[in-house]
């Protein structure tokens, strides 16, 4: 399992490398990441620009982050919980080893509240991510944000656990 | 039994509609008894072939759905007159009823009719009132609500909303493909139903100008929000908004000149007046808060917007042309979407109470608050043009459908279409270019 996430995410940096923009990396899913078959052959050359003294562990544990497209946030908020910001580090490190990447962070709301209030929320989720990058050291014409308000649910169902699942920000590699 | 629905679900089907996509049911979930004892006679036709509308069946739904009348059955009835000679007063006082309304259709040339019809008190013996129309086939249902009209109005001594339209998105995903959303354009009985934008990306917030020919609304179809006006007469649209950032809550002055709406373009959602000959545009909120929203106030002196600046979502109103701003709302931690009645005293709007989303109404006056719903997830209420209904959007059984409730929240419907979600209903303004009456 963690070995199919490493090279998930050894993938996806390849993809990224070689200009793989749009539709496939916006949907990184299991079933679509095993079946892309180049993650077998391709070396994980991000992995070395990140640098070569992590530990095999921390690399593992970089590789799991970055596996990771989706924060998540409580409702009404837009505040970078410690989950949520060990995955942003993750991505904000592979962005500064690999400066020819770009990054759009599209932010999204449950569909509790009201549809506007909901656009202007997820949009300073994305920017709360935004800044997190920025402060790590991502270049800002490297991050475009957008949102989609309540208005790209990926789950269907009216309870908790489906509205945790849209309120996010998604990490898509450009 | 007619005069004690409260409670009873009754549901009005009305299946002589162009198309299958019309059908719609109306589900009344919440009614009243106090309403006005109103017998309505089905119209006489003379001609060889009934015309496809069927105007008295048009005029019980719509009384029916206002919650102001209770409509007699017709099983009941003693006698059906269609000519103020055969009227026999008796025979409506029997059944405690306290109006009656007859009338009749005739074909005066092919495709050309002619309707009549004649309101009456039943217990003064007195015609309210009587119009005749001569129109064409088209216009059937449009003369049938012209009539709701103005028997709502000698009634109660409120002008109907009837004669109006509501806009609406719908979403619906066919297996296997993309989801379609459509923003459309239903007579307020949700019949006629014509598709003015298809997009595989969501649209939402459409908002009619006050003269009911346009409507401004928010498309994702650049894979962001932009805020578009489209007329709804030849379907030509205009981009409006393309600001870097959010481009979304268009609302229209009531001089139609301005489209307040809200921006990111600055780095965060603010609210903005753009002239529309001109796509000037006036900054009209500074604050590093959340605020969007924006409504008009029906005097075009004020906009009641909302912010977060207080930490949650609440009410504010400032004046049309910006500066400090006065918090309207404090009770919960959730008021959002304000959206004025046509006299301005009153406004309806989201608020979250004992965990659910629910429709609330203020008096301006006093700033007393109304809830009006038990469901929990209600949005985008808008009043009807004579402040009597709300229409607003909820969840029903996973699905989003439309519903309405009367400003005093005695009497709700559920508008139930065929499939797919159902949201972001706006309420038309009058139209009164649909007048054709003698």
């Amino acid at each position: 399992m963690k070995n199919r996430k490493f090279l998930a995410a050894s993938l996806l940096i390849v993809l990224a490398l070689a200009g793989c923009a749009g539709e496939k990396a916006t949907k990184p899913t299991a079933g679509e990441e095993k079946g892309a078959t180049p993650a077998e052959t391709a070396p994980a050359t991000g992995e070395s620009a990140a640098g070569a003294s992590l530990s095999d562990r921390e690399k593992q544990r970089r590789a799991e982050l970055l596996a990771q497209r989706r924060v998540h946030f409580a409702f009404d908020s837009s505040s970078i919980d410690d989950e949520a910001r060990a995955i942003i580090e993750a991505h904000a490190a592979n962005l500064v080893a690999n400066p020819q990447i770009k990054v759009s962070l599209e932010g999204n709301c449950d569909e509790r509240g009201t549809r506007e209030y909901n656009l202007a929320l997820g949009e300073r989720r994305a920017q709360a991510v935004e800044k997190m990058m920025k402060v790590l050291g991502v270049a800002g014409n490297r991050i475009k944000t957008v949102s989609y308000g309540e208005e790209k649910p990926l789950c269907q169902e009216h309870n908790e656990s489906c509205w945790r699942q849209n309120r996010r920000a998604e990490i898509v590699y450009q | 039994m007619h005069l004690s629905f409260r409670w009873i679900a009754v549901t009005v089907m009305l299946l002589w509609s162009f198309s299958a996509r019309a059908v719609l049911t109306i589900e009344i979930t919440r009614g009243v008894e106090t309403g006005t004892p109103i017998a309505i006679v089905p119209f006489g036709w003379d001609g060889p072939v009934k015309p496809g509308q069927n105007v008295s069946d048009i005029v019980e739904a719509d009384l029916a759905r206002s919650g102001r009348f209770a409509v007699q059955p017709r099983k009941d009835f003693i006698s059906t007159p269609h000519e103020d000679k055969d009227v026999v007063f008796k025979d409506w006082r029997i059944l405690k009823s306290e109006a009656l309304v007859i009338g009749s259709i005739r074909l005066t040339a092919p495709g050309k009719y002619q309707v009549q019809f004649r309101l009456y008190d039943v217990f003064k013996e007195t015609q309210l009132a009587g119009f005749r129309y001569n129109i064409t086939s088209d216009l059937l249902r449009s003369v049938a609500h012209q009539i709701s009209d103005i028997i709502y109005e000698k009634i109660t001594g409120e002008p109907g909303a009837f004669s109006t339209r509501i806009a609406y998105v719908t979403r619906e995903e066919p297996t296997r493909t993309q989801p379609v959303y459509k923003l459309q354009v239903a007579d307020s009985d949700g019949y006629n139903a014509q598709t003015v934008v298809r997009s595989a990306e969501p649209l939402m917030s459409p908002a009619w100008s006050p003269d009911g020919n346009r409507l401004a609304y928010v498309s994702f179809e650049d894979k962001r929000s932009k805020v578009y006006v489209q007329n709804l007469t030849d379907g030509h649209r205009e981009l409006l908004a393309e600001f870097s950032g959010i481009n979304s809550a268009p609302a229209w002055s009531p001089d139609g000149t301005r489209l307040a709406l809200t921006l990111s373009r600055d780095g965060n959602a603010e609210i903005y007046v753009m002239l529309l000959n001109s796509r000037a545009l006036k900054r009209l909120t500074f604050d590093p808060a959340i605020d969007t929203e924006p409504s008009w106030s029906p005097d075009g002196r004020g906009i009641i917007f909302t912010s977060d600046r207080a930490g949650s979502p609440q009410l504010y109103r400032m004046d049309a042309s910006g500066g400090s701003a006065e918090r309207l709302t404090f009770d919960g931690d959730y008021n959002a979407r304000a959206s004025y009645a046509a006299d301005g005293k009153s406004i309806t709007f989201v608020s979250r109470t004992q965990g659910g989303f629910h429709i609330a109404v203020m008096r301006l006056d006093n700033k007393t608050t109304q809830i009006l719903t038990d469901t929990s997830l209600d949005e985008s209420p808008s009043f009807a043009p004579n402040g009597r209904m709300i229409i607003y959007a909820t969840e029903v059984r996973g699905r989003g459908v439309l519903a309405s409730v009367s400003a005093d929240g005695r009497v709700r419907q559920l508008f139930k279409f065929e499939e797919g979600d159902v949201r972001e209903p706006a309420w038309s303004p009058y139209n009164r270019k649909l007048q054709y009456k003698e």
